[in-house]
């Protein structure tokens, strides 16, 4: 099965037991992200976003439907995805060039090597200069560029981020748009991104895939024709505010009807 | 002054607080307010000290206590370390016994000691394992209580990343806890010396605790006070080291 997608989700469905809410958090979902694809999924907070990041990255069970790497179904963690949480997620005890070689320890690289191959990828998220610096004295984006580079370091096949800049303010939110441009442009990272911001989706990706809220269905995709290599300066250009307009136009309905639920 | 001076003169503001009530009671009990026959002259305690150390082999009694309370600790560290995991991975477990091991903690087991020296002769063994048992429960209760506090997200980041339970628990779960690992070893030793000392003392046998019991029925008071004031060194001399290993093991976090 070469030919397989690299990821393929396929119908897959998740319900919370009557004991949690009994909600249908994801809907019959289907889509695939081909090798060197950037995709983003988009969808108004409490949409299932998550839970589909949860099963794709094997930590939560389908209750429906089929996820599979290169065609082999998920039954747990894969060593092909790497995750990057919304949560920030870096180890408090470890300091940055430990907290990114990590992956590099579990492997049973040798410190020297794995200190040299861990600088790599500080150095690509931006952060050369405080690899011995600790999480607590860095800043929430410097932290989560650290969980980046952790999860990078694994070479994973598919890098897997939920929403991983949605707490940081609107500046450095760019910033570091850019900085996962810059990466994707290197290493040609297949990327599959959650997240809520549409400019973000539309300033990264090769496809967006739209959400609706409750149930969590596949909406719609839009397939994102802007040339690359892409730079800032395609926030600006008329396509960039085109492709938005029509992202909000979808996800207004949808924000709008999570509102008044969450309200009423 | 600055905030690291102030950091850096604290200790010596502490021995000079208790030096300034050493003076003190000095000169209440000179000038009669406190009886010197009940409570001997702190210049008294002093001056026995060389005695205790020619006649009384304070070093050896002070390095068997020492020992002893430290030989305890371990074993309740490691075994509190074990049950402590046990009571975090099923969580039944723990709603089931956590409670009778703060009732355990609570419990005066240096009462029991007739018991403990039938099961395990009147010797050192005996004195160590009691000094263990009340230590357990402690390191126990605060082992969950740190492993039950680590954010979920960090052990999610262990399961993405396929870590074995070993791996998980060396990597994540001890690191992450090892602050409440170090307040649970922190109250294992003073336990473990209390009950080692308690029972040197009750079992007329080893250390400082038999020193203390020997120096009070000989009616030298002021023997018995620097022999007290010798545990209270043993504590200092554990606290000062465990201070140094959690600075060098949980720097910044
Ligand atoms: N373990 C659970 N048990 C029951 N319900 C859950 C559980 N986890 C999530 N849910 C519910 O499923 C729905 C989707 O949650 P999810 O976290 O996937 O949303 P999200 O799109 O990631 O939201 P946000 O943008 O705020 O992160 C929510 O209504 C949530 O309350
Ligand atoms: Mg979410």
């Amino acid at each position: 099965m070469t030919d397989a997608a690299l990821l393929s989700v396929s119908r897959v469905t998740k319900r919370y037991g009557p004991r949690n809410g009994g909600l249908t958090a994801v809907d019959d979902m289907s889509f695939a992200v081909e090798r060197g694809e950037f995709v983003s999924v988009i969808g108004p907070s409490g949409c299932g976003k998550s839970t589909l990041f949860h099963i794709i990255g094997g930590l939560t069970q389908a209750t429906e439907g089929r996820v599979s790497v290169e065609g082999e179904a998920i039954t747990g963690p894969h060593p092909a995805i790497g995750m990057v949480f919304q949560e920030e997620s870096c180890f408090p005890w470890r300091n940055v060039i430990d907290n990114v070689a990590f992956p590099l320890e579990l492997a049973g690289q040798g410190r020297a090597s794995r200190h040299a191959t861990a600088q790599g990828f500080i150095d690509l998220v931006g952060l050369r200069g405080f690899e011995q610096r600790h999480p607590s004295e860095l800043s929430g984006g410097m932290r989560q560029r650290v969980c980046i580079a952790r999860t990078l370091a694994a070479r994973p096949r598919l890098l897997l981020m939920d929403e991983p800049f949605a707490s940081l303010d609107e500046q450095t939110r760019m910033l570091l748009g850019d900085k996962v441009l810059q990466i994707q442009q290197q290493l040609h990272q297949t990327t599959l991104l959650i997240t809520h911001s549409i400019t973000e989706a539309v300033q990264l990706s090769d496809r967006v895939i739209v959400m609706s809220y409750r149930p969590g269905r596949l909406k719609r995709t839009l397939a994102i024709n802007l040339p690359r290599p892409r730079t800032a300066d395609i926030l600006v250009s008329p396509e960039f505010g085109t492709y938005v307009a029509e992202l909000w136009n979808d996800l207004r309905q949808e924000a709008t009807r999570g509102l008044a639920e969450a309200e009423g | 002054m600055s905030a690291t001076r102030w950091q850096q003169a604290a200790p010596a503001l502490g021995v000079l607080l208790i030096v300034a009530l050493a003076a003190l009671l000095q000169f209440a009990i000179r000038a009669d307010w406190v009886d010197g026959y009940t409570v001997p002259l702190p210049s008294e305690v002093l001056a026995s000290l060389p005695r205790l150390f020619v006649e009384e082999h304070v070093l050896a009694r002070f390095a068997m206590t020492a020992g002893e309370t430290f030989a305890a600790a371990t074993m309740a560290l490691v075994a509190g370390l074990a049950f402590g995991i046990v009571l975090y991975r099923w969580p039944r477990l723990r709603a089931a016994f956590e409670p009778w091991v703060a009732v355990l903690a609570a419990a005066p087991l240096v009462l029991a000691y007739p018991l403990f020296l039938v099961l395990f002769g009147r010797g050192p063994l005996t004195i160590v394992v009691i000094g263990f048992a009340s230590a357990l429960a402690p390191v126990i209760l605060k082992t969950v209580e740190g492993f039950a506090a680590i954010r979920q997200v960090l052990l999610q980041v262990g399961r993405s990343m396929r870590l074995s339970p070993a791996q998980e628990f060396s990597l994540i779960l001890v690191p992450a806890a090892l602050p409440h690992i170090f307040t649970g070893l922190r109250l294992a030793l003073v336990f473990a010396l209390i009950n080692v000392v308690g029972v040197e003392f009750l079992i007329n046998l080893g250390g400082l605790g038999q020193l203390i019991g020997e120096l009070s029925e000989r009616y030298d008071l002021p023997g018995t006070w620097a022999a007290i004031g010798l545990v209270v060194l043993v504590s200092v001399l554990f606290f000062v080291v465990l201070d140094a290993g959690e600075r060098r093991l949980g720097r910044r976090r």
